[in-house]
């Protein structure tokens, strides 16, 4: 029977919480972004402008089918070239995190965009004639009357997309990059308790995630009543 | 001040509008009346531009509507509107909802727009409501509450499209008062509607629709004494029944 020994957890708590950091930085940074820049890609799509709504399209299409991993090692591979062209950056400069950023955010905002797309439509017709009757331009029609509830009608979406990105992260293994997953991996390794170190990152992830969708949960219920 | 010009509107190859003119002149009240599907609340929201038109033109206050050079939000600021089914913001509180507009649009002070909001809630008699959000009120509050918005905005006119008609009967009352007070204190008014106890207490003329035209256009007494076409008395004695 295997016996568990889970004595060097306490000792790799500095290099975890190293790899944690590595990972909130990823999911913030990439919803973030994915926010802004996926609202931007709703909007053009809904413009009713061909010249907008065609490449937004395509945009959102391409990135949700394609998986993951793959955009995360493309971009390993494209960016650093790209950096280096650019900004002139050292080839030795650690560019991996960077290139993770990227394809985070520009992944993520292929799905924020539909999100974002669908809570805009959510918001009823009237309500924008209501609001253009009212005297208010475009942009105020937008920001004053339709974004909040469309906001509003979104948030459990959003915050459940932003579950399985904050899961998602941990796919920048294949670039060798020490998120939490990653930091765990290599003290179990280096130790020779992997088992105990995954089970303990495991049990992390879950904790974490179940709390944002019990608070999920609420948040829909409040919405509701 | 409303002049609507042989204005025509096709979706597509359907036809909704065709050659409507009329004018609603200063402290006129019109009410438009037709069966379901006659083109009325199109031929409104043509006038504050929530429908474009392909032809014909109407000009509000002098200002060309189809125009490509109108400012049409600023138009629209003018022109107050009633809907259907309120349309009030469900996000903002009622006096949220009577003040945004003063103040994004008109650029009131806060406390300006404040003041004018509890101004025309009292005169619809809801002051006490303020606070609340729009779920909240019943149909015919909500109502009351949607035309002291458009009010707030000290609109030059106001268009009504079917206010009563998602109310339940016993709210129908409370919005018709309102609204037959503010024909008398002279606002222009144009007002889908098949009240036709509104129509003969406050209207200065009733046009009547049919199949996106204008068939009838006649002043009160006249459309109620005599309709001249078939389609309207037929309409008419149906409406006038129940
Ligand atoms: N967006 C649209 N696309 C195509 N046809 C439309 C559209 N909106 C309205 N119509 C059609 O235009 C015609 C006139 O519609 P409108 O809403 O103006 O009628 P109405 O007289 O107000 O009817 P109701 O009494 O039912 O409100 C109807 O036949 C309707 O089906
Ligand atoms: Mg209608």
């Amino acid at each position: 029977m295997y016996e568990f020994d889970w004595s060097s957890i306490p000792g790799a708590l500095p290099i975890l919480a190293k790899g944690m950091s590595v990972t909130l930085e990823l999911t913030l940074t990439a919803i973030a972004v994915g926010i802004v820049w996926g609202a931007l890609l709703a909007m053009a799509r809904l413009s009713g402008k061909p010249w907008l709504s065609w490449p937004a399209a395509t945009y959102v299409n391409v990135f949700r089918a394609i998986p993951l991993v793959m955009v995360i090692l493309w971009f390993y591979l494209i960016v650093p070239a790209l950096l280096q062209q650019l900004l002139h950056v050292q080839a030795s400069t650690d560019i991996r995190m960077a290139s993770a950023l990227v394809a985070f955010s520009l992944f993520e905002s292929a799905y924020y965009a539909e999100i974002i797309r669908a809570g805009i439509q959510s918001v009823p017709k009237g309500q924008v004639a209501a609001a253009q009757a009212l005297g208010m331009p475009y942009a105020q029609v937008m920001r004053w009357v339709v974004l909040p509830q469309a906001l509003r009608n979104m948030t459990p979406l959003l915050l459940t997309q932003a579950i399985i990105l904050f899961q998602d992260t941990s796919l920048v293994y294949v670039i060798g990059l020490a998120d939490f997953f990653g930091a765990a991996y290599k003290v179990g390794d280096r130790d020779g308790r992997l088992v105990e170190l995954l089970l303990f990152a495991g049990l992390i992830y879950f904790v974490i995630c179940y709390a944002v969708s019990w608070l999920v949960k609420n948040l829909q219920r409040k919405s509701v009543a | 001040m409303i002049v609507y010009d042989k204005v025509s509107k096709w979706y597509g190859s359907f036809q909704v509008l065709t050659e409507c003119s009329t004018q609603v002149r200063r402290g006129e009240v019109v009410v438009i009346c037709g069966p379901s599907g006659s083109g009325k609340s199109t031929l409104i929201k043509c006038a504050n531009g929530l429908e474009p038109f392909q032809a014909g033109e109407i000009t509000v206050d002098g200002i060309s509507v189809g125009a490509p050079g109108t400012n049409l939000p600023k138009l629209r600021s003018r022109i107050g509107m009633v809907f259907q089914h309120f349309e009030l913001f469900p996000h903002l509180s009622i006096m949220a909802n009577l003040t945004i507009a003063q103040v994004k649009v008109l650029g009131r002070r806060p406390d300006e727009a404040a003041e004018k909001g509890l101004q025309l809630l009292d005169r619809v008699g809801l002051r006490a409501l303020a606070d609340k959000h729009p779920g909240q009120l019943s149909g015919g509050q909500q109502q009351r509450v949607a035309i002291a918005r458009a009010l707030a905005m000290d609109p030059i006119c106001m268009l009504f499209d079917e206010p009563t008609s998602a109310l339940d009967p016993e709210m129908i009352n409370e919005v018709l008062d309102v609204m037959v007070e503010l024909a008398r204190e002279g606002m222009t008014m144009m007002c889908v509607s098949h009240e036709m106890g509104f129509a003969r207490k406050v209207a200065h003329r009733v046009i009547f629709m049919d199949q996106g035209r204008i068939v009838e256009d006649a002043p009160t007494e006249e459309f109620f004494g005599a309709p001249r076409s078939e389609r309207a008395q037929q309409f008419l004695s149906k409406i006038l029944r129940h």
